[in-house]
């Protein structure tokens, strides 16, 4: 008994000792002060050098928590708790928080340098008049090769993934909107389509494409396509520029008939505190220097025009990332479906996953 | 007096088991009969049970478990017996826990790297001379790496089973003038009986929904009950879909235990 007191009393101590280890650790961090700025972001989504700079040009230090998905970053927001003063959502959730009421609007009388952004990226239909969000970074869904199996140029569409030369070669991203999506455009109807026969229709459509997939994997998609575990594959923009970052035998094409256009947008949650800090913050990346170094960082494509000049040519003249007008007139933004079309989005979805 | 001394020891167990047990199972039953506008209803049990999807889905799922309890049982028997005959037999089980301290990301990863088109394997089968075979992305990759996901979690109650037997029962069994094979079926076998039932309620109910594997090693070729779950709750925000497959997840998990359990009770008795 009394070596098991004993044992219990060690281990409490251990626990305290840590506690108190970890406490000096935030605070070392200037977790607790008042010049702070707590911004909820993507993972891996700012360059880190920026903040430095910010918080020596403005003393105000950023705190940065991350999360994974866009329903993650909602439900966090939602049950409270928390104290966020900017966070990052993608258009349809702008649309979903907003509706929520769990925006604050800009005041725009704060705000500077909003000239600086295309005309394209702004007055989007999620946020008319960009009353509540700022473009963060933008992108395109499309399709990824590599050069050792296929040949450059040759795909373009995406009714050839159809094809039986891809048998067993294509990797999907795990994203119901994305997936039906380019089965919708590859019929010419709209992302946003709430009609169920058209959806019904788009399902079946990608059931006759399963010879051809070999899986559907999410962020692991990166890494295979990287290490050539598969030749096509259907993904995001950002995530493409990451995997050629690794395997220069990787190319990336919009398909010409069309396909989605996302947007990631800075807005203020309803949860937000340091109203000085936030503008300071959002004039900051408004800023053509700042905006192109962390676009260079990143590697996605940036709506700030003026920062687009700013970087070098091998980067704002690639029309893998960067698109021609002609191009991004066909592109469509995916609009907030009601929780029903979500669901039935999600069921075809998943019956498709499930069909062999 | 004595009596409430008793009671005041107990009241940090009750209170653990209705916080951490009874509470969050209650919670799951309370969001199954609701759906996504909040409304109690049983519609959620109504189109589990008639949705071809969620149905064929079950069935996928019982029949994978089903398979990576069975391989998980083939390997395991042999090895804990194995095991038990060894001179530093603590040893060698502490061998086979040791892959247990490693995160189930890292060694699903680290199976990536030999299954994939230029992995180990592959390499090795080169070296041989045979053709590249694609290894990911199917039924007996995910299978093989959740069986060996799941062995030391059945090699254990196994292994502790078949230490328990007394070496009198098998010296007598072959004084009696069994064989080694009627010994090993008809005492060692019977005698650990309860040790493999453990091990089956241990592997097969997480079996049911390792949504992680079935998207990393089976590129969400294998779709298990997991996978929906993660889905409700994490894309569409249906909890309460998501909740009605937890609570036919807890129903199987408690069948599974009582055709477990039973055979014990009358075999004491």
């Amino acid at each position: 008994m009394k070596k098991f007191l004993a044992a219990f009393i060690a281990i409490l101590a251990i626990c305290a000792g840590l506690a108190y280890g970890s406490d000096q650790l935030t605070k070392s961090t200037g977790d607790t002060g008042n010049k702070v700025l707590n911004l909820y972001n993507w993972g891996d989504y700012i360059d880190p050098a920026l903040l430095t700079k910010f918080q020596k040009e403005t003393g105000y230090h950023v705190n940065v928590e991350t999360f994974d998905s866009n329903e993650a970053m909602y439900t966090k927001i939602k049950q409270g708790g928390t104290s966020y003063d900017l966070t990052v959502p993608s258009e349809y959730m702008v649309e979903k928080m907003k509706a929520d009421h769990m925006l604050i609007p800009l005041d725009k009388s704060k705000l500077t340098g909003m000239n600086n952004y295309g005309s394209s990226f702004m007055n989007k239909s999620f946020d008319r008049g960009n009353k509540y969000s700022i473009p963060y970074f933008w992108g395109t869904l499309g399709i990824i090769y590599n050069d050792r199996y296929v040949k450059p140029g040759a795909l373009k569409h995406w009714n050839q993934l159809w094809s039986k030369k891809y048998r067993n070669d294509i990797m999907l991203i795990d994203s119901a909107r994305d997936i039906m999506g380019f089965s919708l455009i590859s019929m010419g109807h709209s992302v946003n389509t709430t009609n169920s026969a058209e959806l019904i229709k788009a399902k079946d459509k990608l059931n006759r494409l399963s010879p051809n997939v070999k899986a559907v994997v999410a962020d692991e998609i990166k890494m295979y396509m990287a290490e050539g575990e598969a030749p096509v594959a259907v993904d995001w923009s950002g995530e493409a520029s990451e995997m050629m970052s690794q395997n220069s035998h990787l190319h990336y094409v919009v398909p010409t008939e069309g396909s989605n256009m996302w947007f990631d947008n800075l807005v203020i949650p309803k949860t937000a505190k340091h109203f000085k800090a936030i503008y300071a913050f959002l004039n900051f990346m408004n800023k053509p220097e700042n905006a192109a170094q962390n676009a260079k960082y990143i590697g996605y494509a940036t709506p700030n025009t003026s920062a687009l000049k700013l970087l070098p040519k091998s980067i704002k003249d690639d029309k893998q990332f960067y698109p021609t007008q002609k191009v991004i007139d066909r592109l469509q933004v995916y609009s907030n479906l009601s929780p029903q079309k979500v669901q039935e989005y999600n069921d075809l979805y998943l019956e498709f996953k499930m069909h062999h | 007096m004595k009596k409430n001394f008793r009671g005041l020891f107990f009241t940090p167990y009750v209170l653990w088991l209705a916080m951490f047990v009874i509470a969050p199972v209650a919670l799951i039953f309370y969001y199954s009969f609701f759906d996504i506008h909040h409304n109690f209803t049983l519609s959620n049990y109504q189109e589990f049970f008639t949705s071809g999807t969620y149905l064929t889905m079950t069935a996928n799922s019982v029949l994978y478990a089903f398979l990576i309890t069975l391989f998980a049982i083939l390997i395991s028997y042999p090895m804990a017996l194995v095991i038990s005959k060894l001179k530093h037999r603590d040893l060698w089980i502490l061998l086979v826990i040791l892959p247990t301290w490693i995160n189930l990301l890292l060694k699903a990863y680290a199976f990536i790297g030999l299954l994939s088109h230029d992995g180990l394997v592959n390499q090795l089968f080169q070296f041989f001379g045979l053709p590249i075979q694609h290894m990911l992305f199917t039924d007996s990759s995910f299978i093989l790496v959740a069986a060996y996901i799941q062995i030391p979690f059945m090699i254990l109650p196994i292994y502790n089973s078949l230490t328990d037997i007394s070496g009198s029962y098998i010296r007598a069994s072959r004084d009696l003038g069994a064989t080694k094979w009627q010994t090993l079926t008809k005492v060692i076998i019977p005698m650990t009986m309860p040790g493999i039932k453990s091990g089956i309620q241990i592997v097969f109910i997480p079996s049911l929904s390792l949504f992680m594997l079935s998207r990393l090693i089976g590129g969400n070729k294998v779709i298990t009950l997991g996978t929906a779950v993660e889905e409700h709750f994490l894309t569409t925000m249906n909890w309460g879909m998501g909740s009605t497959i937890g609570v036919v997840l807890i129903i199987s998990m408690v069948i599974v235990m009582l055709l477990t359990n039973t055979k014990r009770k009358r075999r004491r008795a």
